[in-house]
């Protein structure tokens, strides 16, 4: 608040008439220390100086300080503007006049915080709103809609007109119509401007209106003072405790004695041993202690603290109600009436976003999942290791991305090189282990749980335990957004596109080609499969190698919008067995039902209770377990002599 | 003095069974070095077990201690809390350490307490915790709440005028206790109980979507929306990629974490992060003549060029030195010498004053704010003069009346309000 | 027919028993509290645990072994059973704290004030001050010991029964019990649970009432009664699996279906054995936890349950000793080659550090014993009796697992 009024003073001191001229450089050199060590709460009145002291350099030196190019020079402490120039800095001294250069480590540069550099832009506002450089206007205006002031709605009224630039000018009659609902004098005006938002849900619209919609509750003897939202009945729209202590907050009431008060009052209080005439050594029940107290009340000894029969009188004797804060009726109301057709609005949205963060969750289990759908669905093989597999696909990304700096097509290349990577160690793990063991599949179990620890402690040795860097495209920054409510990172789009791209590739492989039809064969029955002239171990080894292989992609696709450590890959494994094991074994409809049932299933629960993800996580096993006690094949169950067993 | 038979036969059998492990005793000074190198924690455990090394490397070459060599006696307590007091009890018991440096999270703390405080050893934690303890046998080097937290609070409300918190956290000890500290101070400072959010998310968290949509609509109604994130270990690489797919700049909604530091962040592009904050006793970006050899040493020691220095890595630089000073001071390793000559005890920060022990086991630390840049370290835009540790809160009306003083008092939980004691041992 | 006893019957039993007996005498005489001190407190402590470890390999061993149900969450009960335990043994110690504090205060306490301040003691770790519902019975032994075992044996009960009825078996019945102990241990990681989430319970080493109590004396204690408790558990299930119930047990092992046809209720069998086991593991966390020190939820999570399976795989399934040498064996291993003592191995540039490698070495070696030695180390003994499995070689003659085979036939 002081700050305001110290900027509002400042600002006023300098809007008519610059004409106290006074050298930039000067006011500087007077407020040096604040300058190198600011804080927002104190600096206001040196930046309205510098703002309002007419030398052209004070522009440059705001601009410099807020860059963090304003810098002190070690060896003789004097104060420069930088510019940076090769390995070091071009200098200017703060009179405008060239100083030489200087190497980086010769200079400390200023480093002005957020807030600070906030006040220095918003003291900018006035040039930039106008000046020739659109982006600068872009950036005053952002500047103003971070920190709206009443002092703000003049410069960028009277910008409006010169304003050419149309998104612009459309940007700033945005801005003049949430400052004018904010702080015109006119009722009429704002009320004109808040109904003109119309059922615009953006979050910047929100934001203005919802302080006109602020409110905060009373205890009043008689009328409600002000501008009434409603009236609060203490034991329903409020607990008994909270209304008394608005009474004890605002004196009209005394305060309750806390149990600690009273303690600390009997104890001012033994006299030759006890209290109130009760013995100290009787006073271990809470009862005796009220005897006690009630005792030295009567005596007058202590200060009479509120009963419950008083504090029952007292809340009756007063009415509760919820005022706003801001006075003008007609403008609360319009507000009110323009956010509640917002809401509704926004609830949908709400929903509709909720829903793309469901989806964009079961891509990414789908993708985790979908190699064990063929190791663990199609052929039956636990295999523990199908996490270690995810993580070194990730890896792999990472170690590409060491040797092709460039984004785009390190992930290009990471994706078939992931793919290969985990296709040839899932091969050697089949040839190796898992053959021997078809026959006994709890022993597959630990048999790969074996490699599975095995190699996270490799993969932990060879690559360290911090989490390495696998960083996305520059084009697949930023989110897709339909509006504040709605949107979604490209990245997770991405991961959804090349789910898709999975399952279709797989139901392709497994419906229309050779491979996809032996595979079928061999599962169903091998020995048939075999004299038919299909190579029963030639097909396992591919298809244990595919199903691997994917898990390298699916590695490579969660390292980009999470983290890549040795341990990834086993935060997905009990989550990508639920995915098979509820989708229904054998069949890729059911992976795929699979993951979209426990996504949005996870969704939902955080929805209703946001505050509490593990919970959600909890709620959604718990739900596993139950729904398989229902269906125990799984969502899309196999039929005939397919399901084997 | 009465002897009995069955002492002097005893003693005899034990003199007869230790008489190497005596001989090796007087040889060295054992060092033990209880951090996790496999499980969860190995992310950030293993980097303090070679900052250990390699002071203790650096001690031996000055010429040791008391006139002996150092000796590391390093255990891998896997992540798994009971094996923390299995190991701490085997270093103390087996081993023989003269001292021990280690623990990362507060639980594996809480489950070294008992053993140490049963058979007296010595441990010096260098994390940053939630406070509310102090032990004889515990020299806590990291911060406390209200050397990292508060502080960091108070930038939020004074120079960012954020009037909205978010409070998002891993789900254990450390950040329930702090974010219930900073509950209790936001609302001693006025901000009303509705506009503080909190939420907790497993360990290694990855799916940040909603949360990060949860937060960016808290600034539906016009107040300022800070970000505190006591999230810990590599969930917040997820969080940090979803909070620059979302477009969540600082300027607008600016993020304070305060287990974020150089490690965790060189596992991460940080272009789209510039400008979020850190809070800490240590940024590898100060500027001091000290800090360059810390620096330049560690690089040697690890052979890794790209390798950074963080907080924790400050806070066993300067534990282990106020120890050897310490020791030098007592003339032994006993520990009850030690600890009486450890209070007091100045050692030079990294980022440039003294850090002094104080009765309560704790350091008098300045506190760092730092802005991420493009490169991964941190503009230090703050820093505050040396704030002495709070063993227990000042915020929460149960610890208010707690004062540790291992000095005067000689007790860690001395209730003011009673005048008494309530414990000699802590509380785990 | 007459009746041999039960330890002609048995032979392993008696051997066990005896070769259990002396270690127990031998671990004494050798204990810091009765001896020279020629193993340290540390070291009796682990010995103590790998007992109650062994106890529940049993119990795994005769699920998984015997039933041939390969549950991965028994390491739930285990913990469950631990952090009932644990809930007396930190309200009474805290308790004892309390009072003793606040009789120093100037008025004697009242019954809330130390309710009060033994939930202040517990929670201040976790912010919070209230005494949870779940802690009602916490101020009673034999209520929260009554509750040690009911709270694990109703889950089984209540689990198994949900399970065995919706004929869930094999592959998706492992993964069903390791959903459950993930579910478990995700609750028990959430603060609001009312078990200190993360945190757990700690300091469960200071027995209330015993805190002068040294800990050689505590942990010498402990070793003995998990001793006990191993003796009497082999001796039972070997009881258990000698007779007719154990032959029906193996028999539905081998082929359901055939043991349902026969008339026998398999569903009630495998219901009365997954009960039965949990309650072993039970028990055996009761014993287990007050010589750790601390329980978390980190000891629900399915590695646990998974770890326990190994160790029954690596001493050798199909017989009570295999799990105890199993358990012994893999965790003893586990706590040397973590402790840092040993020396690295040069070779040549690089050195082989255990720390670093250890993990590597077990993990191969799970992959070693089940290709090479599917009956564990227990084959070992089968070698020595003479023992072999049928010399088997060629295809298979029938349809199913264990026909007859090609040279069988020529016979």
């Amino acid at each position: 608040m002081r700050l305001t009024a110290l900027l509002v003073a400042a600002l006023m001191w300098l809007a008519p008439l610059p004409a106290l001229a006074q050298d930039a450089a000067a006011i500087v050199a007077e407020n040096r220390e604040q300058i190198e060590k600011p804080s927002r709460q104190t600096i206001g009145p040196v930046i309205a100086a510098l703002a309002a002291s007419g030398d052209p350099m004070a522009d440059d030196i705001l601009t410099a300080w807020e860059d963090r190019r304003l810098v002190i020079r070690k060896s003789d402490q004097a104060m420069f503007i930088a510019v940076t120039e090769g390995d070091g800095f071009a200098l200017t001294a703060l009179d405008g006049t060239a100083a030489g250069s200087a190497v980086a480590a010769d200079v400390t540069a200023l480093k002005p915080n957020a807030g600070v550099r906030g006040l220095i832009a918003t003291a900018l506002v006035q040039f930039t709103l106008s000046d020739p450089d659109p982006t600068i206007r872009a950036d005053a205006l952002a500047s103003i809609a971070r920190d709206p002031t009443a002092e703000a709605l003049e410069p960028l009224r009277a910008s409006l007109v010169s304003e050419e630039d149309p998104v612009l000018k459309a940007q700033k009659e945005r801005l003049e119509r949430f400052l004018t609902l904010r702080f015109d004098a006119d009722p009429a005006a704002r009320v004109a401007a808040i109904e003109s938002l119309g059922t615009d849900t953006s979050l910047d619209v929100r934001a203005a209106l919802n302080p006109l919609v602020a409110t905060k509750r009373v205890a009043s003897l008689g009328d409600p003072p002000g501008n009434l939202a409603r009236t609060l009945v203490p034991g329903t729209d409020l607990t008994t405790v909270e209304a008394y202590d608005i009474l004890v907050a605002a004196s009209l009431a005394p305060a309750r004695l806390t149990l600690e008060d009273q303690r600390a009052a009997l104890l001012a209080n033994i006299v030759d041993g006890s209290v109130g005439g009760i013995p100290v050594a009787a006073l271990n029940t809470q009862e005796a202690r009220n005897r006690a107290y009630t005792a030295l009340e009567v005596a007058g000894t202590v200060p009479t603290a509120a009963t419950d029969d008083e504090v029952t009188a007292a809340l009756a004797a007063h009415s509760f109600h919820e005022v706003y804060v801001e006075p003008d009726a007609t403008v609360t109301s319009a507000a009110t009436a323009t956010l509640a057709a917002i809401d509704r609005k926004v609830a949908f949205m709400q929903a509709a976003d909720l829903g793309l963060d469901a989806l964009s969750l079961a891509a990414i289990f789908f993708l985790a999942a979908i190699g064990l759908a063929i190791t663990f669905g199609v052929m039956g093989v636990i295999n523990m290791a199908h996490g270690e597999f995810i993580t070194m696909g990730a890896y792999t990304g990472f170690v590409v991305q060491l040797f092709v700096p460039d984004y785009t097509l390190s992930i290009l290349i990471a994706l078939p090189v992931a793919f290969a990577v985990t296709f040839g160690a899932g091969v050697a793990m089949e040839r190796l282990v898992i053959r021997h063991l078809y026959k006994r599949p709890l022993e597959t179990l630990l048999a790969t749980f074996g490699i599975s620890i095995a190699l996270q402690q490799i993969l932990k040795n060879v690559f360290g335990t911090q989490a390495r860097p696998l960083t996305a495209p520059g084009w697949l920054d930023g989110a897709l957004e339909f509006n504040d409510v709605v949107s979604i990172s490209y990245i997770r789009i991405a991961i959804f596109v090349l789910a898709l791209i999975f399952l279709m590739f797989f139901l392709y492989l497994m419906k229309r080609t050779r491979l996809g039809l032996e595979v079928r064969a061999v599962t169903q029955n091998p020995a048939m499969a075999a004299s038919m002239g299909i190579n029963p171990d030639r097909i396992n080894m591919l298809t244990f190698g595919l199903g691997s292989g994917i898990a390298g992609i699916a590695g490579v696709a969660i390292g980009l919008y999470a983290k890549v450590t040795s341990e990834m890959g086993a935060d997905y494994i009990v989550q990508s067995f639920m995915t098979v094991v509820v989708g229904g074994v054998g069949n890729v409809w059911g992976t795929l039902a699979g993951a979209t049932m426990i996504g949005s299933l996870q969704k939902v629960i955080e929805f209703l209770n946001p505050s509490n993800t593990l919970a959600a996580q909890t709620y959604m096993i718990l739900f596993i377990i139950l729904f398989i006690q229902f269906r125990p094949r799984g969502i899309i169950a196999l039929r005939g002599r397919a399901a084997g067993d | 003095m009465k002897l009995s038979r069955r002492t002097l036969l005893a003693s005899g059998i034990a003199a007869l069974a230790l008489p190497k492990a005596t001989f090796a005793q007087a040889e060295t000074i054992k060092v033990g070095v209880l951090h996790s190198l496999s499980g969860t924690m190995a992310i950030s455990e293993t980097t303090l077990k070679d900052t250990m090394l390699m002071l203790i490397e650096q001690q031996n070459a000055k010429g040791g201690l008391l006139g002996k060599q150092l000796e590391a006696v390093v255990v891998d307590p896997a992540s798994d809390w009971p094996l923390f007091a299995e190991k701490a009890r085997e270093l103390l018991t087996v081993s023989s350490v003269d001292v021990m440096f280690g623990c990362w999270t507060s639980v594996s703390r809480k489950s070294v307490l008992p053993v140490i405080e049963e058979l007296n050893g010595l441990l010096f934690y260098p994390v940053q915790y939630e406070g509310e303890e102090s032990s004889k046998n515990v020299f806590y080097t990291g911060a406390a709440p209200n050397q990292q937290a508060i502080p960091a609070v108070d930038y939020y409300l004074e120079e960012l005028g954020v009037t909205k918190f978010a409070l998002l956290g891993t789900d254990y000890v450390y950040p329930r206790t702090t974010n219930n500290i900073l509950e209790a101070y936001l609302i001693s400072k006025g901000i009303p109980k509705e506009d503080i959010f909190v939420n907790y998310t497993p360990f290694g968290h990855s799916d940040w979507s909603k949360i990060v949509g949860d937060v960016v609509a808290l600034g539906a109604d016009g107040k300022k929306v800070g970000v505190i994130s006591t999230i810990n270990g590599d969930a917040n690489i997820g969080f940090y990629k979803e909070l620059a797919a979302a477009g969540v700049t600082a300027d607008t909604l600016p993020v304070v974490a305060f287990s974020v530091g150089e490690e965790e962040l060189s596992g991460l592009d940080t272009t789209n992060l510039a400008g979020h904050l850190a809070a800490w006793n240590y940024f590898m970006s100060a500027d001091t003549p000290e800090n360059a050899a810390f620096i330049a040493a560690w690089k040697a020691f690890i052979k890794d060029d790209a390798r950074v220095t963080n907080d924790p890595m400050e806070a066993h630089y300067i534990g282990f030195n106020m120890w050897v000073n310490a020791v030098t001071a007592a003339g032994t390793t006993e520990v009850d010498a030690v600890s009486a000559a450890m209070i007091g005890q100045e050692f030079p920060n990294l980022t440039g004053g003294m850090a002094k022990m104080l009765p309560n086991h704790h350091l008098t630390k300045p506190v760092l704010i730092g802005e991420i840049r493009a490169d991964g370290q941190f503009d230090i835009i703050s820093q505050t003069e040396p704030v002495a540790g709070d063993a227990w809160t000042d915020y929460l009306p149960e610890s208010a009346v707690l004062e540790a003083d291992w000095a005067e008092l000689k007790c860690g939980m001395y209730n003011t309000e009673t005048s008494t004691c309530v414990q000699l041992k802590s509380n785990y | 027919m007459t009746r041999r006893s039960f330890f002609a019957r048995n032979p392993s039993a008696l051997i066990f028993i005896a070769c259990l007996a002396v270690f127990t005498l031998a671990v004494t005489l050798m204990s810091e509290a009765y001896g020279p001190g020629l193993i340290s407190t540390s070291f009796v402590k682990t010995l103590g645990k790998t007992l109650c470890l062994c106890l529940v390999a049993l119990a795994m061993d005769l699920i998984w072994g015997y039933a041939g149900i390969l549950s991965l969450g028994h390491m739930a009960f285990f913990a469950l059973g631990g952090y009932m335990i644990g809930m007396w043994l930190m309200y009474a110690r805290t308790e004892e704290i309390v009072v003793t504090a606040l009789a120093q205060g100037g008025l004697p306490a009242t019954p809330e004030e130390i309710q009060q301040g033994i939930a202040t003691q517990i929670f201040g770790v976790v912010g919070s001050s209230d005494l949870p519902a779940i802690w009602s019975f916490a101020h009673s032994l034999p209520l929260q010991l009554i509750l040690a075992l009911a709270v694990p044996g109703l889950l089984a009960l209540g689990f198994g029964w949900l399970a065995f009825r919706s004929r869930v078996t094999g592959v998706y019945l492992s993964i069903l019990t390791q959903a459950m102990t993930l579910a478990l241990a995700l609750y028990l990681f959430q603060n609001d649970s009312g078990l200190r989430g993360n945190n757990g319970l700690s300091g469960l080493q200071n027995l209330p009432g015993l805190g002068d109590t040294a800990q050689d004396l505590v942990s010498i204690w402990f070793f003995w009664a998990s001793a006990l408790a191993l003796g009497l558990g082999y001796l039972t299930l070997s009881w258990l699996v000698s007779g007719k119930f154990g032959s029906v047990v193996r028999a539905i092992r081998d082929d359901e279906a055939r043991v349902r046809f026969l008339g026998y209720p398999v569903e009630v069998y495998k219901l009365f054995l997954f009960t039965l086991t949990a309650l072993i593991a039970a028990l055996a966390g009761v014993l287990y936890y007050p010589q750790a020190g601390i329980i978390n939820p980190a000891e629900l999570a399915p590695i646990a349950s998974i770890y326990l399976a190994v160790w029954v795989a690596i001493g050798g399934r199909g017989r009570l000793y295999g799990a105890v040498l199993g358990a012994a064996f893999v965790s003893l291993l586990s706590s040397l080659f973590t402790s840092g003592r040993l020396p690295d191995i040069p070779l040549g540039p690089a050195s082989l550090n255990w720390v670093d490698w250890w993990l590597v070495i077990l993990g191969l070696s799970f992959v070693a014993v089940t290709l090479f030695a599917p009956k564990g180390i227990g084959g070992l003994f089968d070698r020595f009796q003479h023992i072999g499995a049928p010399d088997r070689k060629g295809a298979q003659l029938g349809p199913d697992d264990g026909s007859l085979q090609e040279q069988e036939a020529q016979k």
